[in-house]
């Protein structure tokens, strides 16, 4: 350390004034950087641009080479409530998304503190299942829990798809066992000299600290159900009164042969919820992504 | 715990259980599964003539879709990394198309790259050049898909971008010292400590891959309602333009929930696991000769 210290100083003497020649290329440089980020930054913004261009167009001016909309059509933003029941979608979709993640968090929670902060036999080995749950492909298991519902009679209505919510998710363990394991032991020892139960523990102290991990496993459990598209299409596409909004939107088209106006409203309208509850979010957001990544 | 376990059982292991033993029935959910041996692996390794292409199409994901994600992704984490002003608003651009549910996203680009009057064939009709059938063209499906994939890379783009940052600087510093230039900090450098983010990363994307099925069946789905104009939902559109988004996942779906040939499904995804989960560790035992964990004893 010391011996960098040395350079480190002398450094920063050359850079209070630098030669001109320096100085041009460091900031050509910085420009160049930039540029190439703000033009790939500007593609990445473009789709979001054309949806919301082409959704405020005419049926005709969607089908031609026009690219900039005259005149604004902003009626098309009521049209679509009028050709497609979306806001019943978007009520099955609320139920399907809302009562999962309540599923997910009162399932995992206790489940990944027991992984976590109790001692008991077969633990290693409960929580080795959930890591094999946890590789395994969902698609693997559709079959025969298709079969299962069928027997049951619930194909056709959102059963299916939360109910398995309510008897823990691997994900969700998993993240939320490797943030509990952060929590110091001496938190939950004072506790338990007070006299708690495991649960009044699990309640009081561990829910309080683990609130960041406890909102990631929230945000995505919600996320994940809104977007879902694969379980809806296998238990709710014969039933459109039970259809959620990614299957509606799906179907759209065919409802309304080639309206792409309407079509683009549409996908923007489903796109919007996910949207500004990343900016009301947004914090927890990239802290659960960086969790699941760099932890996991 | 207990209800838990319940719910284990019900959700994970029985499944796991059943799929292999409807895997060596005929079912067809109306009458009750008729034991036929090993007749549906049969027909899927020998005689099914969708098989073939189906594994090709899922490959192609794997081969090229992933590497270029993994790729993209990386390059921008270093540039959004690099830049010293706006990491924050960067992050952000770069992360919103990932939230875009993906029926929304892929709809949207079959409309971007519709081949006649789409914004991206006008675009590229202004420069001059006569821009691909896209989504209309056996040859042009799967890079279509690709774009799309590569567009919602954000999810991996913000785990690179945290892995960069975290490096310790100091190793930069010495490194810099040392005279190395930013390719040679890059390699000896960015790339070591970040290794294990992106062992997670393939992983995760391999696996994503070998399930890709809602931007393909989205895309088939509108691209050949698009073609007839008619919008006739009893056609069999999976797989649209001839085959080339024929999934593997799109072959179970097809089986098992188009045909409700559930014996033959099952045996598909049957395979599927056992694929998955022989690539899951075959990447992962490889990875021991280039995955640099911090701290770990050689």
């Amino acid at each position: 350390m010391s011996t960098a210290s040395v350079p480190v100083a002398a450094g920063t003497l050359v850079r209070r004034k630098p030669p001109w020649a320096v100085r041009r290329k460091r900031i050509l440089v910085a420009v160049a950087d930039h540029s190439l980020l703000i033009v790939v930054a500007i593609m990445f913004l473009a789709p979001f641009i054309f949806i919301v261009l082409t959704s405020l167009m005419t049926n005709e001016q969607a089908l031609s080479s026009h690219l900039w909309p005259s005149p604004f059509r902003w009626g098309n933003y009521i049209d679509v409530f009028r050709e497609a029941p979306i806001w019943r979608w978007a009520i099955n979709t609320f139920i399907y998304s809302v009562l999962a993640t309540l599923g997910v968090l009162c399932s995992s929670i206790p489940v990944a503190y027991a992984l976590s902060r109790i001692r008991w036999r077969g633990r290693d080995l409960a929580f080795a299942t959930v890591l094999i749950a946890l590789m395994l492909p969902p698609v693997v298991s559709v079959v025969p829990l298709y079969v299962m519902w069928a027997k049951l009679h619930l194909v056709g209505n959102l059963g299916p798809l939360i109910i398995p919510n309510w008897f823990g998710d691997a994900f969700s363990i998993f993240l939320l066992r490797q943030f509990f394991l952060t929590i110091p032991e001496e938190y939950l020892d004072a506790a338990r000299v007070d006299g708690c139960g495991e649960l009044r523990i699990l309640g009081t102290v561990v829910l309080r600290l683990a609130k960041p991990a406890i909102a990631a496993v929230a945000l995505f459990s919600f996320l994940y159900t809104f977007n879902d598209f694969f379980l809806p299409l296998l238990y709710l596409r014969e039933n459109p009164s039970h259809w959620v909004l990614q299957i509606g939107l799906s179907e759209f088209r065919s409802l309304h042969q080639v309206q792409w106006n309407l079509t683009m409203a549409a996908t923007l309208l489903v796109m919007m919820p996910v949207i500004i509850l990343f900016f009301l979010a947004q914090k927890a957001f990239v802290e659960g992504v960086t969790l699941t990544g760099v932890k996991g | 715990m207990s209800p838990w376990l319940v719910g284990f059982c019900l959700f994970f292991g029985y499944p796991l259980v059943m799929s292999v033993y409807l895997s060596f029935t005929h079912y067809d959910l109306l009458s009750s599964p008729k034991w036929i041996g090993w007749a549906n692996y049969h027909y899927l390794f020998t005689q099914d003539p969708q098989v073939g292409p189906a594994v090709r199409n899922t490959l192609w994901l794997i081969l090229i879709m992933v590497p270029l994600q993994v790729l993209f992704a990386f390059g921008v984490a270093m540039m959004v990394a690099r830049a010293r002003r706006g990491v924050g608003f960067f992050r952000t651009i770069f992360y919103l198309p990932a939230l875009a549910p993906p029926v929304a996203a892929t709809m949207a680009f079959v409309y971007l790259l519709n081949p006649a009057t789409g914004p991206v064939n006008v675009i590229l009709g202004h420069l001059g050049i006569n821009g691909p059938l896209w989504f209309q063209s056996p040859q042009w499906s799967k890079p279509s898909l690709t774009l799309l994939s590569i567009w919602g890379v954000g999810n991996l783009m913000i785990i690179f971008l945290a892995a960069i940052l975290d490096a310790p600087q100091q190793l930069y510093e010495s490194a810099e010292l040392d005279g190395a230039g930013p390719f040679q900090r890059m390699r000896w450098v960015t790339l070591p400590t970040i290794s294990p983010v992106i062992l997670f990363s393939v992983v995760i994307s391999v696996i994503a891959a070998m399930q890709y099925f809602t931007q393909a069946y989205v895309a088939a789905n509108i691209a050949s309602g698009q073609a007839s104009q008619a919008g006739d939902q009893t056609v069999n559109n999976l797989g649209y333009p001839e085959g080339s988004t024929l999934f593997y996942p799109v072959l179970l779906y097809q089986h098992g929930f188009r045909f409700f040939n559930m014996g033959y499904a099952s045996a598909l995804s049957v395979l599927l696991l056992i694929v998955a989960f022989t690539v899951t560790v075959l990447i992962i035992r490889n990875s021991r000769r280039w995955v640099h964990y911090a701290g770990a004893v050689k």
